[in-house]
This record gives C-alpha cells, structure tokens and sequence, in this order.
C-alpha cells in the first residue's frame, strides 16, 4: 500500500514540481491495480454477464436486440464503473494513506487527478476495447462497432470522474455503495444519453459526430472542474 | 454588519419564529384567492374542460421543484465559503419541500396528462428532466442522513447539490434533444394553449402562496433542526421551554 509514499513525503528536487503529484499518484494506483488484477478483471466479467443477461430475458430476436444494443451495453459500462468506484479510495481511507496524500505537498487536486486517471486506465479502457466483441453478439455492423468503442472511450472518463466526487463525499459511510449509486447515477444520465445516442445515430446512418462532440465537450469541462470538487470533497470526509 | 448577525442559529431562531406566522398567513390568503379565482371564476376551457384547472397547482409547482433546488445550491456556496452553519440548516430545511413540491409536479402532471393526452406517463422532456430532479433530492436527503457527524453532513450536502445544480442544465438539454432524437415514441407536451388573463392570475396567486408556504414551512423546519443541533446548550433549552407549541405543531 505504502509503494510510493516515500517520494510523497519529501522533496528532493530542489525545483518545486506540483505536476509531480499526479504523476505520482498515477503511478502508485496503476501499480497497486496492476498489483491485485482480481479487480479489474472481475469488474470486466460483470459487464460481461449483465450484458449477457439482456437476450436471456428479452428473447433471442435479433432485430430487437440489434435496437436496444448501444443501451444495453452503456448501461451495463455505467453499472459495472460504478461497482469499482469505492476502490478509488476507499482502502486508501481504510489504512490512513489518504490523509498522508492529503497531508504531502503536493496539491490534493493534482493528486486526485492522478487517481481519477489511474481509475479510468483500469475499468473504462478495457470496458471500451471489450465492447465491440460485445456488440458482436447483438449483431451490430463493424462501423458501429467503432462508434461504441469511440462513445465508450469519450465517455468514461467522466464517469470516473463523477463517480469520484461520490466516493469520497460517501467515504467510510454506513450502507455507503447503495448511496454512491443513488447519487451519482443520476448524474451520469447526459453521458448515458450521448453515448448510446451516438451509436444509436450511427445504425440509422445519421451523422453521430455532434454526440461524439458533446461528449468530449462534457470530459474537458469535467476534467476542468471534477479534481477541485473531488479535493474539496476528500477534505470534507477526512475532517 | 448588522444582516450578517442572523446567520447566527442562536439569533435566527426568535426572528424565524416571529416570521413564520405572517408567512403561513401569507400563504393562505394567497392559496384561498387563488383557489376562488382559479375554480370558480375562470372560465372553463374549451378544449380542455374541467380537467385544465390543476395547472393552477401544477405548474407552481414544478416552478418551486426548481425553485427550491437553485435556493439550495446558493446556500450550498455560502455554506463552502462562508462557512455558516445555518446556511447548511436551511438546505436540509428546504430539501423535503422541495422534493414534495417535485412529486407533486410529477403527480398533477400524470393526473394532468391521462384525460389530455391519453397517457399518465411520457418520457417527455420535462418529466424526464423533473424526475430526474425528484432523484437528486432524494440523492441529498440520503446522503445527509447517512453521515452521522453533522458538520461532514452540512458539508458534504452542500457539495454534492452544488455539482448537482452545475449538471442541472446539461441534464435538462440532453433529455431534451434526446428527446427529440426520439420523436416516434413521444408525447408533445409544449404546444401550451394561450391562456386567458384572468387563468394566469389565477396561476401567479397559487405561485405566491406556495412561495409562502415554502418559506413558512422552511423556517418551521429550520426552528426545529436549531433546536435539534443546539440541544445541551442553554439558549436552546431555554427556546425549548418557553417554546409556544403551537408554531412546531401545526407546521411540520
């Protein structure tokens, strides 16, 4: 746990470096993720078996899945993001390393930031490279295909980052993954919505570049705002 | 100066107690003509019917969900910034109202829509977006109940509806070109008929007297969180037995 607090704690260079921070923190959750790959994998079976169970219950009519394939698998992503959100920083919390992040010189922004991206390179990007395999199995074409991969890669990110806003305002809170589901799903609903809308333009071959845009519009502006807000939430639940 | 000294709970508490029946009174006056003016002298309408009439509480409603939720955001921010404790208490005095006032929206809106458009539910943009509304008040009320400490609660809270009014935007235009994304499936509900002058007067006096209701309902609610939190310390005590009853009782 305590992997790269060492270099946390001190200063060596002479130049102060706030950037630093997040390199560092980026590179201890990758490191720990790396570290317990249970986690990761088992988050990818989920989105696997959720999505799995769709023509289980509908019935195997492929038109009908065909249709409500971009849902579907969107759904499943949010579903299975929001099971790992507690991972963020949760144990961090458990064994007091949170408040030796909190404490280093480091901004905590930058160092949120850093778990923010940590997180997303574990449970977004591999859901997005599994995805098409996915939409394999409902049947759609190979240009749509790229459009949910595409959706999915825009896409998650801001999921991880909201999602981190939650985590930490519900850190150490009793019954607090229910919670973190009731606050954040709501929240998560525009990139629900241009996500599967993108891919949902792109089977009626519609033009789906303005969905794709928006959804990179909502990462840069969450990326602007998110790892201020998840800071100020860290501080409020070490208090 | 002298403003700032009621963000104090121990001061707010007597002056809050002294507003709340003028408001309460407010709030009926207002509600009484507003109900005579909407049910007995406006006209019926003549493609609608009967049936029109719950606009004179619907749509002041749906106006005191949003209302309410942008009341609490501001007071979120003092909160964070100006680090008061009675801000943090008038959101938790608010959010109930405000969720109330959300169903109520939903509710009139379903019983609105079966006779008009055949249908109690339509993902439309509005009830799409005001359900979604309805789910971040309740996200608040959990949250604040589930934190024990109350100083992380207020904090948190007011956090969370501050991210939460930031995305209230982006939520309402993406339901709504979601919306029309889906055109086939869904009801129009905004080809608003004209209305007459004396429905609109109607409708603005039943706004009145649910903004009154709100803030008289709010300061009885705040009154008794102050009285909650500041229990143990002698001013409350003191508050709490000289307390006249009748302003908790027949308000919350």
């Amino acid at each position: 746990m305590t992997a790269n607090l060492n270099s946390l704690a001190s200063i060596n260079s002479p130049v102060f470096q706030p950037e630093r921070g997040f390199i560092v923190a980026l590179a201890r959750d990758a490191r720990l993720a790396v570290r317990s790959k249970g986690e990761v994998i088992q988050a990818l079976a989920f989105f696997v078996v959720v999505v799995s169970l769709f023509p289980l219950a509908i019935g195997p009519e492929s038109a009908l899945l065909k249709r409500i394939a971009p849902g579907v698998v969107w759904v499943a992503a949010l579903l299975s993001v929001l099971l790992t959100l507690p991972r963020m920083f949760a144990n961090d919390h458990a064994d007091g390393t949170l408040e030796q992040l909190a404490l280093s010189v480091y901004p905590l922004p930058t160092i949120v930031a850093g778990k923010i991206v940590a997180h997303w390179l574990m449970t977004g990007l591999p859901l997005a490279a599994l995805s098409p395999l996915l939409g394999l199995q409902f049947g759609l074409a190979s240009g749509e295909l790229a459009v949910l991969c595409v959706s999915l890669v825009l896409g998650t990110p801001v999921l991880s980052m909201i999602g981190a806003i939650g985590a930490a305002l519900t850190l150490g809170v009793r019954g607090g993954s229910v919670l973190l589901a009731l606050l954040v799903l709501p929240l998560y609903i525009p990139v629900l919505i241009f996500g599967a809308g993108a891919v949902e333009q792109a089977m009626v071959s519609v033009d789906f570049s303005a969905n794709l845009s928006l959804l990179g519009a909502i990462m840069l502006l969450a990326g602007l705002a998110v790892p201020f807000a998840t800071a100020a939430a860290v501080k409020i639940s070490l208090d | 100066m002298s403003l700032f000294k009621y963000s104090s709970p121990t001061v707010f508490y007597p002056l809050a107690g002294k507003l709340v029946p003028w408001f309460a009174a407010l709030a009926a006056i207002f509600g009484v003509i507003g109900l005579y003016i909407g049910l007995f002298v406006a006209p019926e309408d003549f493609q609608q019917g009967e049936v029109y009439r719950i606009i004179f509480i619907h749509v002041p409603a749906a106006w005191m969900a949003m209302v309410i939720y942008l009341v609490m955001a501001m007071y979120g921010v003092m909160a964070l910034t100006l680090n008061t404790r009675l801000s943090a208490m008038m959101m938790e005095a608010l959010a109930p109202t405000g969720a109330i006032f959300t169903a109520l929206a939903l509710w009139t809106g379903a019983l609105w829509g079966k006779p008009t458009w055949g249908t109690y539910w339509a993902w439309d943009a509005r009830m799409t977006s005001t359900l979604i509304l309805l789910f971040l008040y309740i996200g608040y009320l959990a949250l604040i109940n589930a934190i024990e400490d109350k100083k992380r609660a207020d904090k948190a809270g007011a956090l969370l509806v501050i991210v939460g009014s930031v995305n209230v935007p982006i939520i309402y235009f993406s339901v709504k070109w979601w919306n029309t994304l889906h055109q086939g499936a869904s009801v129009s509900v905004t080809a608003s008929p004209k209305m007459a002058a004396i429905m609109l007067w109607a409708m603005l006096t039943m706004s009145i007297a649910c903004w009154m209701y709100a803030i008289a309902i709010s300061l009885v609610r705040v009154r008794a969180i102050i009285l909650e939190r500041e229990r143990g310390r002698s001013h409350s005590t003191r508050a709490a037995n000289a307390l006249s009853t009748p302003n908790i009782a027949a308000g919350s």
